[in-house]
């Protein structure tokens, strides 16, 4: 098989809470099966929109205006409700941003896991209790066990994360967007969890695409990266080349506004007024 | 060597009464005349409790806080107000900390009056004028709310209150954790002229070692309320003493490709 495993093309979107404004411009990228894409941007770049596109969860505000997103060669934006909810969670599912609020605090985290296994792959409860339990081995979780009785406030946010994780590879989906999923950690517990990502991602051969704001987690751990600004796609590639050879200012700019604790005297310039000019007159605002 | 402006011996925090947690466990900090120090560390290091203790935005429970030579720590509130003006603060969430029903001219014309800076709303005015042309704020922003601006502007706001006041010491909270890295670059850059211009003492919490770096002379390492480490920002990066901020160092990704970053090295992470 030679198409790719998901292929955006042309998608462009307004809101229609803001007067129609554009908010996705003729955006096209393509992911290969098992590839970690980031999706960078600062806000309002449109990172988020085209995740929940992926998901099938974009508000009724956000009115897609053209394109497609072939997910195995079909538009997922065209498909019928019922084909939709097929895939969603079971070929594609979704790291979410915030550990804190994307389980349900009533829930004890077995209930959360096993749904999936039962509802969608017929497991028994037994199957699936056991299948959870081994889900959560896989994330390194040292006591699943208890882990499985707890409810969510028991646990640690990077806890947390290690739970939605295993719940987002549950059903081997071919796809998992990864929406910030280490924004609200500490670096020391980041660096776990993009470890982590990059196992399962690696063990079960499935794609990623990876949001984030960060040039350095992209990094460590994007294959390829498509940089954002306002809805457009401003620079695209393998992340070594991106990173290595920017060619758009904009991206130039970026690089040198991060702070680095390795190179005090590098790092800290504001993006030049010039370049927001350039990609104003590039993308045709105003 | 500038004296002490404001200095910390043996603090201790304890939250919920008598039988609370204590968060902190004796701190020892000393912060210079025109110094900006920095105060790092991960969530629950007590980090944001230290600066708020500094303040006496929160009771200690053990040890002294000397500031300009004088003891406060349990100065009585009628008393720690005259100071109150020489000690500022900029919050981490510009919205929460600016009154939404306010226009801007009023966040910043009433502070001025409330300290008696300024003899009239005239003079005052004329004040605010000249500090938002150092903030880089068009005037026009004087009428607007907060929820109008941006948040690179709001958090600028945030900065030209603090200022205004011309006070002799400023806490920094997570000031840019919120705001896009080019919006961030243009604040920290801003705040560190401002802090040369006005001969300001800081101390500045973060939990970015990378923005500590570009902002600060010295740094402080807290880990569960004790100080790990402290020392000039150059020493402490280049050398650090701590395993802790070894690992936190490590723990950084950098924009460019470093194979086997994400490799586990050894076990003292873990341990981390």
């Amino acid at each position: 098989m030679t198409a790719s495993l998901l292929s955006i093309s042309g998608l462009s979107a307004v809101s229609d809470r803001e007067g129609g404004m554009p908010i996705l411009r003729d955006v096209s990228l393509s992911l290969e099966r098992g590839e970690v894409r980031g999706l960078v941007g600062e806000s309002g770049a449109g990172k988020s929109t085209i995740a929940k596109a992926l998901l099938g969860i974009l508000p009724r505000t956000v009115r897609v205006t053209g394109g497609t997103v072939q997910f195995e060669g079909r538009d997922l934006l065209t498909m019928p409700a019922r084909e939709l909810r097929d895939i969603m969670g079971a070929q594609i599912s979704l790291i979410p941003q915030d550990p804190q609020t994307a389980l349900n605090p009533g829930r004890r985290i077995e209930a959360q896991l096993t749904d999936g296994l039962r509802l969608r792959r017929g497991l028994s409860s037994r199957e699936a209790h056991a299948r959870a339990l081994k889900l959560l081995e896989e994330v390194q979780i040292r006591d699943p066990q208890r882990v499985l009785h707890a409810f969510p406030h028991e646990l640690s946010g990077g806890m947390r994360q290690r739970v939605l994780i295993a719940a987002a590879f549950a059903l081997e989906p071919k796809l998992v967007v990864a929406d910030e999923p280490t924004t609200a950690l500490d670096v020391t517990v980041q660096k776990q969890i993009l470890r982590l990502i990059r196992d399962m991602q690696k063990v079960h051969g499935t794609a990623v695409i990876f949001v984030t704001h960060d040039l350095g987690v992209v990094a460590q751990i994007c294959d390829s990266v498509t940089l954002l600004y306002a809805g457009k796609v401003i620079e695209a590639g393998a992340t070594a080349d991106v990173l290595q050879n920017p060619k758009h200012a904009y991206t130039k700019a970026l690089m040198a506004a991060g702070p680095r604790y390795d190179r005090p005297d590098a790092g800290l310039e504001p993006v030049p007024q010039a370049v927001f000019e350039q990609l104003r007159a590039e993308i045709g605002i105003r | 060597m500038a004296e002490n402006l404001l200095t910390a011996t043996g603090l201790e925090v304890i939250y919920g009464g008598r039988r609370g947690v204590k968060v902190l466990h004796g701190v020892d900090i000393a912060i210079r005349r025109g110094e900006t120090v920095g105060i790092v560390g991960e969530s629950g290091s007590g980090k944001t409790t230290l600066g708020r203790a500094l303040l006496r935005l929160v009771d200690v429970s053990a040890g002294s806080i000397h500031f300009d030579g004088r003891e406060i720590t349990h100065l009585p509130e009628a008393e720690m107000r005259p100071l109150r003006r020489r000690i500022q603060m900029i919050f981490q969430d510009p919205m929460a900390s600016l009154n939404p029903r306010h226009t801007i001219r009023r966040i910043l014309v009433e502070p001025l009056l409330l300290h008696g800076l300024a003899k009239n709303a005239a003079e005052a005015e004329a004040r605010v004028a000249k500090i938002l042309e150092r903030v880089t704020l068009p005037a026009a922003c004087l009428d607007r709310n907060p929820h109008e601006l941006s948040g690179g502007q709001r958090q600028r706001i945030g900065i030209a209150r603090a200022a205004l006041l011309e006070p002799d010491f400023v806490l920094a909270d997570e000031i840019v954790s919120g705001l896009d890295v080019s919006t961030q670059a243009q604040v920290l850059k801003l705040l560190k002229g401002l802090s040369v211009d006005l001969g300001l003492a800081m101390a500045f919490i973060s939990h970015d070692l990378s923005v500590i770096r570009a902002v600060c002379d010295r740094v402080y390492v807290l880990r569960f309320g004790k100080v790990e480490e402290e020392g000039a920002c150059a020493e402490v990066f280049a050398n650090p003493k701590s395993d802790y901020t070894r690992i936190l160092l490590d723990a950084i990704p950098l924009p460019e490709i470093n194979p086997g970053w994400l490799d586990p090295k050894t076990g003292i992470e873990d341990a981390a």
